[in-house]
């Protein structure tokens, strides 16, 4: 397929599984927020920015971090690129340029919710409720996987799709495990106390693993097993094994039995998930592991679109 | 049925050819089915079909772009929900006769490029073939002598069996998918409305344009590749261009997706170059090729002539169409018609005064209070003057444009345009509406039957151009014994 159709589709999914995942990430800091902790409600939501890139640029255009405009810029802000409102854009601007490539029942639910996006301002999110909103968001986005997997005919386009989600979705498992290590326990508190507890729930939740986590452990909510839930369980939907095991198989389909240097990438990392212990990621320190994680993802996908995704610089020297 | 019409509204347009009645008030035959249909609806329940329409238009992502400060913004052209209805026998006329200016417009083309003759027989004058900046290279081995294999005739119409053309467009005429999608829109509305006659289906356009492409490919490759380039998604027509590649299953490709190498043309694809026989282009002449035109074209496949040259690919329609769809070259169509066919036009053509010629310049500048006056070269209904319609200081400053470069215009007679009933302000108004039959050359020359009906929303307005405020109507062509 013409490799331009393949990176606006895989840019596509990575547009939409990033706006769901921030929407993930604001719920959490909301939830967070709501806990009786000695920690200003305000410092709670220092995280979001910091993990979701967009620190500096925040505080030069606004005064404070209040609960409104975090909203306003993580969720609303047009100028923000990565804020949600710019992530829906750019994913229907990807649909738009790839309608022929695409179901049409797949451009039309991405074309309606890019309509109903335009028509929220923050009163509007407000009035709703911002967890009605945040919800709004992931159904959008399981509706657009559903009607991809639903309707489109399961080729190389489907693929890129395919691997635009779990690369994005990795990104923001990692990041969003991350957020804890952010959220430092207040001082009074001890490490497995309630608010511990209640944090590590919060994040369970936010990535929909609550229940998994229960019927998995029946047991207390401990750290370590909400990391190995995310990390290395193949079964967890979210978690980074997972989305190796998919992105890996994808590639395989791809490459057709070619060598490629992103499929030897993506098969070290899946293996490093397959054979891996909780209690090394521990030892190493889980920021840390999630830091390196979050960097060789990084590389994978820099070396996909060197291998698929060719520019026509770089085609312009193979051929 | 409808409410009042204001008076003098109902003055101005009981002067021209009404559509759906007769000048007694009856409805036509071929409109029966509708009216009775309408009179069946209330005013209420049109306005919430119509709101209906535009969200699925809008849902659907049916829009054309516009460019604006700062990039382009997507509007929706407005769709009026009442069709536009051509008898058999009507259709038969327009269809007889698009076809008839399309093949002799083919032979030109081809003359032109190659012996010449209607030159030589000095029944089209010379300087106007090799003046004109549309005049290109030659190409060469062009699939049973079509340079113009798609093709957009405009008419309007004044009278029973008064059809006019306007223009021929043979370069890169858009349109017909707004024509493809008015009919869906209406069935899923008014599935009611189409029971009891025979509208005939346009539905496989798409199907009859690839066979088309695919027929042209260089060397009858058995299974060619065809692609349709697109400037991109800020071009107008942009919708079209996706709208035409996925009814057809083929690749919409942009400059940068295409590159030359061994004399054949490639894609770039994620499993490496593949090779190109036919592009479908919606892109002008000038941009095709920065090597032999608009050397920092962006838009544009870097020595893309050379291939064409050699035969290796094929484009639709082929470079240098645009010598035959100038304003000025128009006049000239019917003497093409006698020349090349020994027929006479089916069609009017308007009487059209060419202001290279320094008597007929005078004539127009001294009546252009009564005149239509455009660029030879212009399009969408810009920098054009209706004179009818225009201040005495619009006039003057319009007479300084031309005086400074006569030969760039020519003149018309305003024309009576029929009228068509239409859901204007919650009543149900005539305004005026043109038509433009696609006509698709290839094995065989057929048109799509119907065609895109363009309507001047605006009272009293004449111009229907989409970027004028127009907007469409579903045309239906009712088909033998239907009535």
């Amino acid at each position: 397929m013409l490799s331009r159709t393949a990176e606006d589709l895989y840019w596509m999914a990575r547009n939409m599984e990033r706006a769901e995942n921030t929407a993930r990430m604001l719920e959490v800091s909301f939830r967070l927020a709501l806990l009786p902790t000695s920690l200003g409600r305000e410092e709670q939501f220092e995280p979001i920015l910091t993990i979701a890139p967009g620190d500096d640029d925040f505080h030069e255009r606004y005064d404070a971090l209040t609960h409104e405009n975090l909203v306003r810029y993580v969720a609303l802000d047009p100028e923000n690129n990565g804020s949600i409102y710019s992530l829906i854009r750019n994913a229907r601007e990807n649909a738009r340029a790839r309608r022929a490539s695409i179901s049409s029942e797949a451009w039309e639910t991405l074309n309606a919710t890019w309509l109903q996006m335009q028509s929220f301002d923050y009163d509007e999110v407000e009035r709703w409720g911002f967890r009605d909103f945040f919800d709004w968001v992931k159904e959008r986005s399981h509706l657009f996987r559903g009607v991809v997997f639903g309707t489109m005919l399961h080729d190389d386009g489907f693929r890129f799709l395919r691997l635009g989600t779990f690369i994005e979705r990795a990104d923001n498992t990692a990041r969003i495990l991350d957020v804890k290590y952010h959220v430092l326990l207040p001082d009074t508190e001890k490490v497995g106390g309630y608010v511990d507890y209640y944090q590590w729930a919060a994040l369970l939740r936010s990535v929909g693993a609550y229940r998994a986590y229960r019927r998995i452990y029946h047991d207390t909510i401990y750290p370590w097993r909400v990391a190995e839930l995310l990390i290395l369980r193949e079964d967890m939907p979210r978690s980074l094994h997972h989305c190796y095991a998919i992105v890996l198989s994808t590639l395989d389909e791809l490459s057709k039995e070619k060598p490629l240097e992103c499929r030897r990438l993506a098969g070290q990392t899946h293996a490093q998930l397959c054979y891996g212990q909780i209690q090394a990621v521990f030892r190493e320190g889980l920021h840390e592991y999630l830091t390196r994680f979050i960097e060789d993802n990084h590389a994978l996908g820099s070396q996909i679109q060197e291998d698929f995704l060719m520019t026509p610089m770089v085609m312009a020297e193979a051929v | 049925m409808a409410g009042e019409v204001p008076t003098d509204s109902a003055e101005y347009y009981a002067k021209f050819f009404n559509e759906m009645k007769d000048s007694e008030g009856n409805v036509r035959p071929a409109y029966k089915q509708l009216a009775k249909f309408l009179d069946g609806l209330s005013l209420e329940s049109l306005a919430t079909k119509q709101e209906a329409a535009d969200a699925l238009f809008r849902r659907l992502g049916i829009t054309f772009a516009v460019y604006t400060e700062g990039g382009s913004t997507e509007r929706l052209i407005p769709f009026d929900l009442i069709p536009r209805i051509l008898h058999h026998s009507e259709w038969d006329l327009v269809e007889r006769g698009c076809l008839q200016r399309v093949k002799a417009i083919n032979m030109f083309l081809y003359d032109i490029y190659h012996n010449q003759e209607i030159l030589k027989a000095e029944l089209v004058p010379a300087e106007l073939v090799f003046k004109n900046p549309a005049f290109g290279p030659r190409s060469v081995l062009i699939f049973r002598r079509v340079y113009a294999h798609v093709a957009g005739v405009d008419l309007v119409r004044t009278g029973e069996r008064d059809f006019f053309v306007l223009e021929d467009n043979v370069r890169t005429p858009s349109g017909v998918s707004y024509l493809l999608e008015n009919r869906e829109i209406m069935m899923r509305l008014f599935p009611d409305a189409f029971n009891g006659q025979a509208v005939s289906p346009v539905g496989n356009y798409p199907e009859r344009l690839l066979e088309n492409l695919r027929a042209v490919a260089p060397g009858g490759a058995e299974d060619p590749v065809v692609v349709l380039l697109t400037p991109g998604r800020y071009n107008s027509a942009y919708f079209e261009h996706v709208f035409l590649a996925e009814q057809m299953g083929i690749d919409l490709v942009e400059g940068v997706d295409l590159f030359v190498r061994d004399g054949y043309v490639w894609m770039r694809t994620t499993e490496g170059p593949v090779r190109v026989d036919v592009i479908y282009r919606r892109l002008d002449d000038d941009f095709m090729d920065p090597l032999a035109f608009y050397p920092g074209s962006l838009l544009a496949v870097p020595g893309l002539l050379s291939v064409i040259r050699a035969g290796h690919v094929a484009l639709a329609n082929a470079l240098g169409t645009g010598v035959a769809d100038d304003k000025a070259m128009y006049t000239y169509v019917p003497r093409m018609i006698e020349f090349y066919l020994g027929e006479h036009a089916i069609l009017n053509n308007v009487q059209t005064y060419m202001l290279r010629d320094p008597k007929q310049c005078q004539h127009v500048l001294q009546n252009i209070e009564n005149l239509v006056v455009k660029e030879v070269q212009g399009s969408g209904g810009y920098g054009m003057l209706i004179g009818p319609a225009s201040t005495k200081a619009e006039q003057e400053a319009y007479k300084a444009r031309v005086l400074q470069d006569p030969a760039n215009f020519i003149a018309q007679p305003t024309l009576t345009l029929s009228t068509s009933p239409t859901l204007c302000n919650g009543n149900i108004e005539p305004r005026h509406v043109d038509l433009r039959p696609f006509v698709l050359s290839g094995n065989e020359t057929s048109v799509i039957p119907g065609g895109l009906t363009r309507v001047a929303l605006r009272e009293k307005s004449l111009v229907v151009n989409s970027s004028q405020g127009g907007g469409t109507k579903d045309t239906w062509v009712l088909e033998r014994g239907a009535c």
